[in-house]
């Protein structure tokens, strides 16, 4: 019986977040495969319209990385991704794409541990939500 | 020398296109002794099997206007791509979905059953719903498919230009014919329409702060708009920004903001995720709950951004499964 491995997509921003990934690398935390990175200069370059291509090639979740607030390497681009991410979800939702399927957290250079965590839970929850559909 | 034949159809439309070609008035009697109209159901009597018979190529343009949303709609688009020399996608509903788009949030199924037992003015105790096949006095009848999905006329066959609108004015149309007839056409697949997003033609632009901040988000019926300072300035949402120019901003003269009719711009497939980044940009707050709230007082962020253009959009449509 195939058991459903959710493949997720990370938009994680250059600074920050990717070294909280690393750092999770270099500690060699384990967090699960279904994760596939995807490096942007900045949380705020994140257009909705990735997130939206994410979730037609088959996607089952996206998670987004960026600085914490007032850390941003930019200055403000993780707050216009917040902005707009807090739009995607509402706009999601009514195209039956579950909020779940796509997070938005910040993770500090130091933060492999939470960046390992935030992976594991979220193939935990789309496990359970399931495969997204895209037939028509 | 023998004049052009063109043709033109309506697959899922109101038939305002068909209308907008008589607002060429006095021009449409330039049109007609330019070309022979050898198909258009809402005015000559043309039948199926004359356009048939036709040879490959024999048309020299189509304007097609409407989604597809039937299997009639799909076949008839298909015999007049292998009749035409060029195929046109006549105002929004054929290039971007349009109005019919929206049945995009629902399915075959759930529209149905809205419509034939559901609505409270419909009488329908024996729940009839209409069927493909149906046998009566040993005779078959048969209906078009009702697909689950609307889709935009490229998606169902090559198109080589699209005239944006809904429905396109008749100086753009008129444009449109004059370029065919001169052989004047800009590359294939181009939208015959300018380059740039209605802010840019918009006349209150000049009214625009350097900086926008949307303190709150105003709904159109709940306030009086100024009439001479930008929309979106005033908090209502004009989707100006991400909807291509050309309509010599009809709507926004009406003191109505732009509803994205016209489509997006060159290099953006899916309007309403661009417009979605413009908006959510410019929110007046870094604060999450603000944030929030005034996301919260955006009734239908996906029916908004996508009025028109939900089949072209890069998810199409609401997930069947979740319905």
């Amino acid at each position: 019986m195939d058991r459903f491995e959710p493949k997720i997509i990370g938009f994680l921003c250059n600074w920050c977040s990717y070294e909280g990934a690393d750092a999770a690398g270099k500690s060699r935390r384990k967090y699960p495969a279904n994760l596939r990175v995807i490096r942007v200069m900045c949380s705020g370059r994140i257009d909705p319209q990735f997130v939206m291509e994410a979730f037609r090639v088959g996607a089952d979740g996206v998670v987004i990385l960026g600085c914490h607030p007032g850390d941003c390497h930019y200055k403000e681009g993780n707050y216009k991704a917040l902005k707009r991410y807090h739009l995607l979800q509402k706009t999601l939702a009514q195209l039956g794409i579950e909020k779940e399927r796509c997070t938005l957290n910040w993770i500090a250079a130091s933060e492999g541990e939470k960046f390992a965590e935030i992976v594991k839970e979220m193939v935990k929850k789309v496990k359970q939500l399931g495969p997204i559909d895209n037939s028509e | 020398m023998a004049k052009p034949n063109i043709a033109l159809y309506w697959c899922a439309s109101c038939g305002g296109c068909e209308e907008a070609v008589l607002d060429l008035n006095e021009n449409l009697l330039k049109v007609v002794e330019a070309v022979d109209i050898v198909l258009w159901p809402v005015a000559f009597d043309f039948k199926y099997k004359d356009l048939e018979a036709m040879k490959d190529g024999e048309i020299a343009v189509s304007f097609i206007n409407g989604a597809i949303r039937l299997s009639e709609q799909e076949r008839i688009a298909n015999l007049l791509r292998r009749k035409s020399g060029l195929v046109i996608a006549f105002g929004s509903c054929a290039h971007l979905g349009g109005i019919p788009g929206l049945a995009n949030f629902w399915d075959r199924e759930a529209i149905f059953n809205r419509i034939y037992k559901e609505v409270p003015t419909i009488d329908n105790q024996e729940c009839n719903i209409p069927k493909e096949i149906v046998k009566i006095d040993g005779k078959e009848l048969a209906l078009p498919v009702f697909y689950d999905t609307v889709k935009t006329l490229s998606q169902v066959i090559d198109v080589d230009y699209y005239l944006p609108g809904c429905p396109p004015p008749p100086d753009l149309i008129l444009q449109a014919l004059t370029a065919i007839l001169e052989d004047r056409l800009p590359p294939k697949g181009a939208v015959l329409a300018p380059a740039q997003s209605l802010c840019g033609d918009c006349p209150r632009k000049d009214s625009k702060p350097e900086v926008i901040h949307i303190k709150e988000i105003r709904r159109i019926s709940k306030i009086i708009a100024d009439p001479d300072r930008c929309f979106f300035e005033q908090g209502v949402i004009c989707l100006g920004p991400a909807t291509r120019s050309g309509c010599g901003a009809r709507c926004i003269e009406a003191n109505m903001p732009c509803r994205g009719c016209f489509g997006p711009l060159d290099n953006v497939v899916d309007q309403g995720g661009k417009f979605l980044s413009a908006l959510a940009s410019i929110f007046d707050t870094n604060d999450e709950e603000e944030i929030k709230k005034r996301v919260d007082s955006i009734i239908d962020p996906a029916g908004t951004f996508y009025r028109f253009s939900l089949p072209s959009s890069i998810l199409r449509r609401r997930r069947i499964s979740n319905n």
